[in-house]
Formats: C-alpha cells, sequence, structure tokens
C-alpha cells in the first residue's frame, strides 16, 4: 500500500506537469497577430484599454480591489464623455496568481485585442514576467503597487512608490523618533530582500544599528520562534516587510507572546486599510506603516473618492494606497492621452512627461525621466477604527529616484547587484 | 535558560497545531487510504464557520455573551465540515474507493471549487476573527517567558480530540466496524456490517475534525479563502512519516516535525529550517519507508 501511494504521487507530479505545460503551450501558438501593437485602437468611437490582475489565486485578496478602482475610473471618465469623445471599454484578464500566465495574458491583450494600455500587476514578479513582453511590442503598462526599486522600463509608468518614496524615509524617521537598533523581518522574495539590502545600507550610513534580520516563506504561519529571536534581540524597531497572510498571523502571535505597540515600534510597508481588516484591529492598534495615501487623508478629491467608491462597491468597503494608485493610473493615462490626440504609445509618453494631477493622495506628477511618480510620503499609526492618524508626511512631493542615485551611501546599489 | 524553555513550549505548540490539522487526515488518508487534497479546504471551511458563528453573536447576542462565541464555535466548526465532508462522501468519494491517483485528482478539484466558493460568499479579502478576551495574554513562568493561553488552549484541544478519537475508534462498537471495514472491507461485509454506512461515517468524522483545526487556526492565523494550502503539505507530511493507518504514529510524527523545525528555525532561518525539516523526513523514509509507526497486517496489498 506505502507503494501505491508512492506511485501515485509521482504520477499525480507528472500529470501536473502535462497540464502546466499544456496551458502554457495553448497561449503561445496565438501570438503571431498584430505585433505593432498599442496604437490600434478599436474603431467605432471606442477605445480598449486592459486590465490585468489576479483574479484568482493567493493575490487575489489584493489585486481585485485594484481592478475594481480601475474599473471605477474608467466608468467615471466614460460618463463624462470619454478619452477623445470615445469611450473606454475595459478588457479584463485573471493573471490568477501565476506569473508566466501575466506575460501569457499580456501579450493577448496586446496582440489580439489590440489595447491601447494596460493597467495591472501586483507582485514584482508579475511586473518582470510582463516587462520584456510589453518591451517587445512596444505596449504600455500601468502598474500601481510600491515596489523594490532598481528599474525604470521605457513602456511602463510605476504609479505606486519606489524606495525613496517609501522605505528610505520611513527609516530616517524611524532612526530620529524610534531608537537605533533594527530588526528586519519580511516574506522571503525580491521585494523583501532588495529593500533590506538598501536599508542595510542606510542603516551604517545614519547611525543604525542591525540586530537581526528573517525571511519567512511566504504563506509562514507560525512565528513562535521567530518571535523569541526578537525578544531576544531586543530591537527598538522592527521593519516588516512581509506580505499576504503572514502578517495576519505575525501579528495574532505577536501580541500573545506580550507585545505591544507599546513596547516596541513595528512599521509594515505592506499593511494597508484592507488588510487591518483582515488581521484584526485589535491586534494591530498601535502599529506603523508606511504608504502615500490613507483613506483618512485629507483633501477634497480623497472625499469624493472615498464616497463613490463605498457607493459603488458597498459602505463596508475601504480604500488604500494600491487602490488609490491604480485609480491614478487609468486618470493620468486618460489625461496624456488627451493631451497628446493619440493613443500612440510614443506620443502618450512624451505627452505623459511632467503631467499633474490632483489625485486623491494631493497632487502627484509624472517624472519624464523615469516614468515614476512625484508622490508625498506619509508615516501613520493603525487607530481603532481601522483607519490610519498620519504621523508626519513629507510636505512636498518627494521626487522618485528608484536608483537611489542622490544618496552616496546607496552606491554599491544602484551599480547593478 | 529563558530561550531554551521557551522554545521548548514552541515546539510543543508548534507539534499541537500539526496534529490538529493532521488528525483529520489521518482519518481520512490513513485509515480510508484516501488522498483527500480537499482536507486544507475543510479546515478552510471550519474557519470561516468560526467567522460566522462570531458575527452571529455579534448581532444577534447581548454583547456580554460574545466572550463565549468561541465554545459554541467548535461544535458548529465540526458539525458544518462534517455534513460537507457527508455530501462529498456520497457524491463522490465513494466511487473512488482504491483509485488513490483518481481521488486525488477529483479531491484537488473540490478544494479548488470550495476555494471559489468561499471568495463568492465571504469575498477575497481575508476576514477578521476577534479572539475572546480570556484567551488573550499568556501565562508568564520565570521572568521573560510568556505562554500565550491560546497556544496552550490549542494543546489542550488536541488532547481532547485525541482522547476523543481514541476512545471511538479503539473502544466504541461503532469504532470496531470502523476498523473492521478498514482492514478486510469483504470480511466486514459478510459478517453484516453495512461498509457504506461506515465509510461515509469515517469521512464525514474525519472531515469534521478537520473543521475543528479550523476553528481553532483562526486564533493563530489568517482567515482566508486559500489558507488550506498554506498547511495540506504539513498534514500529509505528519500523516506519512508517523506511518499511514496508526493513530500513535501521527502524534509522533507530529512532534517529531514540530520539535525538530522549531530546534532548526532558531539556530537558523525559517526557509533553511523547513528545508533542513523536509531532508531529515526525506531521509527518515528512505531508512524506514514505513513510517515511525508501521502497521502490521496480514492482508497483501
Amino acid at each position: 500500500m506505502r507503494k501505491n501511494v508512492w506511485k501515485s504521487v509521482s504520477l499525480l507530479l507528472i500529470a501536473l506537469c502535462i497540464v502546466i505545460t499544456g496551458c502554457s503551450s495553448d497561449n503561445k501558438e496565438k501570438t503571431n497577430a498584430g505585433t505593432d501593437g498599442g496604437a490600434n485602437t478599436a474603431s467605432d468611437g471606442e477605445i480598449k484599454v486592459g486590465i490585468l490582475h489576479s483574479l484568482s489565486g493567493t493575490m487575489a485578496i489584493s489585486e481585485v480591489s485594484v481592478k475594481e478602482a480601475e474599473m471605477m475610473a474608467i466608468d467615471e471618465i466614460n460618463a463624462k464623455g470619454g478619452v477623445l469623445g470615445k469611450k473606454l471599454v475595459p478588457v479584463v484578464e485573471d493573471g490568477a496568481s501565476d506569473w508566466p500566465t501575466f506575460a501569457e495574458k499580456a501579450r493577448k491583450l496586446i496582440s489580439e485585442d489590440g489595447v491601447a494600455t494596460v493597467f495591472g500587476g501586483w507582485t514584482s514578479a508579475s511586473r518582470k514576467a510582463m516587462l520584456p513582453v510589453f518591451e517587445e511590442l512596444n505596449g504600455l503598462l500601468w502598474y500601481p503597487v510600491q515596489y523594490e526599486g532598481l528599474e525604470a522600463s521605457p513602456n511602463i509608468f510605476y504609479t505606486g512608490a519606489t524606495t525613496n518614496q517609501q522605505i528610505v524615509p520611513a527609516v530616517t524617521w524611524l532612526l530620529q523618533n524610534r531608537g537605533k537598533t533594527f530588526f528586519l523581518l519580511g516574506s522571503d522574495y525580491v521585494f523583501p530582500r532588495t529593500a533590506n539590502k538598501i536599508i542595510k545600507e542606510q542603516l551604517k550610513a545614519e547611525g543604525g544599528e542591525l540586530v537581526g534580520e528573517e525571511y519567512t516563506p511566504l504563506g509562514h504561519t507560525d512565528y513562535a520562534t521567530i518571535i523569541s529571536k526578537i525578544k531576544a534581540a531586543k530591537p527598538d524597531v522592527v521593519f516588516n516587510t512581509l506580505n499576504g497572510d503572514s502578517n495576519v498571523a505575525f501579528f495574532k502571535q505577536l501580541k500573545d507572546a506580550g507585545i505591544t505597540a507599546k513596547d516596541m515600534t513595528t512599521l509594515s510597508v505592506s499593511v494597508a486599510e484592507e488588510e487591518i481588516r483582515g488581521i484584526g484591529v485589535d491586534v494591530l492598534e498601535g502599529h506603523l506603516a508606511a504608504w502615500n495615501y490613507y483613506q483618512s487623508t485629507d483633501t477634497p478629491e480623497n472625499k469624493t473618492f472615498v464616497e463613490n467608491y463605498k457607493k459603488k462597491y458597498g459602505a463596508d468597503r475601504v480604500t488604500a494606497d494600491p487602490i488609490e494608485a491604480g485609480y491614478d493610473a487609468v486618470y493620468l493615462w486618460a489625461a496624456a492621452v488627451e493631451k497628446a490626440g493619440s493613443t500612440d504609445v510614443a506620443k502618450v509618453k512624451e505627452a505623459a512627461k511632467g503631467l499633474e494631477w490632483d489625485a486623491p493622495e494631493g497632487k502627484i506628477k509624472i517624472d519624464g525621466d523615469n516614468q515614476h511618480i512625484y508622490k508625498t510620503v506619509r508615516i501613520g499609526e493603525v487607530q481603532a477604527d481601522g483607519q490610519f492618524k498620519e504621523l508626519w508626511n513629507s510636505g512636498d512631493p518627494v521626487k522618485p529616484d528608484p536608483y537611489l542615485k542622490g544618496y552616496d551611501w546607496a552606491g554599491s546599489l544602484s551599480a547593478g547587484n | 535558560m529563558d530561550v531554551i524553555v521557551l522554545q521548548l513550549f514552541n515546539g510543543f505548540s508548534v507539534s499541537s497545531i500539526l496534529l490538529l490539522i493532521a488528525l483529520g487526515l489521518a482519518i481520512t488518508f490513513g485509515l480510508m487510504k484516501v488522498i483527500n487534497m480537499a482536507h486544507g479546504e475543510l479546515i478552510m471551511i471550519g474557519a470561516y464557520s468560526a467567522y460566522v458563528v462570531q458575527n452571529l453573536f455579534l448581532s444577534y447576542m447581548p454583547s456580554s455573551m460574545f466572550n463565549w462565541y468561541f465554545i459554541a464555535a467548535i461544535p458548529f466548526s465540526f458539525i458544518v465540515a462534517f455534513l460537507i465532508g457527508l455530501l462529498l462522501e456520497a457524491t463522490l468519494i465513494r466511487f473512488l474507493y482504491g483509485r488513490p491517483l483518481d481521488s486525488l485528482l477529483a479531491t484537488w478539484g473540490i478544494g479548488l471549487m470550495l476555494q471559489q466558493l468561499a471568495r463568492t460568499i465571504f469575498g477575497a479579502p481575508n476576514v477578521g476573527v476577534t479572539s475572546p478576551s480570556w484567551l488573550n495574554g499568556g501565562m508568564t513562568i520565570m521572568g521573560d517567558v510568556v505562554l500565550p493561553y491560546k497556544r496552550l488552549f490549542i494543546i489542550a484541544l488536541v488532547c481532547l480530540c485525541l482522547v476523543a478519537m481514541y476512545v471511538y475508534i479503539y473502544r466504541s462498537h461503532s469504532g470496531r466496524r470502523m476498523r473492521a471495514v478498514m482492514q478486510n472491507r469483504e470480511m466486514a461485509a459478510c459478517l453484516g456490517i453495512s461498509t457504506r454506512r461506515v465509510d461515509a461515517m469515517t469521512f464525514a468524522i474525519g472531515s469534521g475534525i478537520a473543521g475543528i483545526a479550523g476553528c481553532a487556526l483562526t486564533l493563530m492565523g489568517p482567515i482566508g479563502p486559500s489558507i488550506g494550502t498554506y498547511y495540506i503539505v504539513d498534514a500529509f507530511m505528519v500523516v506519512v512519516l508517523g506511518g499511514v493507518g496508526k493513530l500513535i504514529g501521527t502524534v509522533f510524527g507530529a512532534l517529531g516535525i514540530g520539535l525538530s523545525n522549531t530546534v532548526f528555525e532558531y539556530w537558523t532561518t525559517a526557509s533553511l529550517g523547513k528545508v533542513l525539516v523536509f531532508l531529515c523526513i526525506v531521509a527518515f523514509l528512505q531508512w524506514k519507508p514505513m513510517g515511525l509507526v508501521a502497521m502490521r497486517s496480514r492482508s497483501l496489498d
């Protein structure tokens, strides 16, 4: 019987491999048509735009809301008469939390559907998978999530924060206000590892001290041992780059171990309003996060945005930084197209340089050099109602610097390693 | 010294959680030989049941009663998962006995369907469950060592489940019938045991225990549509290491993995610790392919 089990397990593995290769080769055959891409808009007063997020799989938790915000922006623009007098027609594809699928679907959107632009992606892995496709077919991608920097593709606009608009100022603020010893905790993949490499350089340069660094696999659910290590290291600050469900387990178990926000500061870069609901306010209260936008951000544009979002998707829904960045992306693209008078990728990129817009987070501006966005940095504290209270902001929007060229200590990082 | 005590406790705590998620599988996979890939989703159903009970208490009960919702949630999770297990067995699993590969693929599909169902009903984002206040905090022994009540509670719950299962399987009439059917189906049928009923009951109980595990895990971890996938590999690992078919083997399997994982994780890192545990398991199974506790059986298969 033992033998049977192993036999069937290995048979399953083979079956899985066949299924996976079957799926991907299935899609590859369709890539011949329309390789000039991007420019060919649909006829009859319509412009097709692609939306490519994970609507199933583990990332659906986060990406579904971004998709909804993008759809809302498209509806709003259509209600006001569309772009260049044409209606926007969204073509929605599911990336299924699987990076090769993102690449295949991006190819399909550009080549077959002939979309003018694509809004999509969340994880860095999905962006890295799509990047060569957009560069090869000269498409246009709007990527809405904060990320680890060290990238500037001519075919991607980055509407989320790069490191110098989130992590770097947060570390500086923590060093000045909360203490010198840092414990770095992150999920084991590209974003946390790159982010922590930057933080370590910065700590060296700005007089901080690293007392521990730990990575856990995505989906890790038991933090007992890590918490013992944190207790032994006694840091002033835990800088948390965990992603997804692990945050729930970490914060619940941290509280049970008798550590609250009063005893030790934690600052997270992947915990926003949406995640607070899943983790539970009772365990998160008092902990910090760094973003460019909170639902509580006080601007007239944000008031309307939050109202409309809740009206459309339910009063119990919350907005968050990536949701807002996805919403901004659609408006920025629409404004660039209006200015260019065309959806041609080269013309839109030219028109987008220096474009300004009053976003819910305040005034934002596209940087012509690296196609990132000038954004205001905000550090917030979780309140009992599940919202953030802003403790500090950078005042003016910060110029994006994905390669951290403006920081002396970051020399070795931007040199390409 | 503090650290050693704390890590020892953590090791037992991790073991208890592993045991809890593996107990149901020890029945459906261990006894019935159904490679039940939907086991993780039954855990997920248990977790969402706890969430539903919490919301019911919030809306219909006086707030003074709220702290006791968790006590109601445990049997409720068991019943919901039990009924879904019963339904699964009647509509699908019973056609797949003795066909491990088919049952593996079919239950995997069921798992995906259940995940999507949860996503449709409760939405894609995680939901929050507030732990009852009597489980907050912990017991302080010697200085810096805090034993969280939730972890102690889970250890107690696992012991309770174990005792209940032991009594049911080894000391009750229906348990004896169950063992008879699992050991020699034809002979049991000849002796007048309704194998259909025993199969249905056994699978449903295994599912119900997965439901309890899900309910308890809301104290420690996330509650979302795909949480089952985090636990399924560990659950199989425990059952296979312990030796398929023996309850006591599952207990040793969980202790072995839990304790070694904690030690390795403390010495190295979380990722490397897990790799080392897997390596040890692979090496061990090379040496003893039947697992820690081999079932002696005269049947040829």
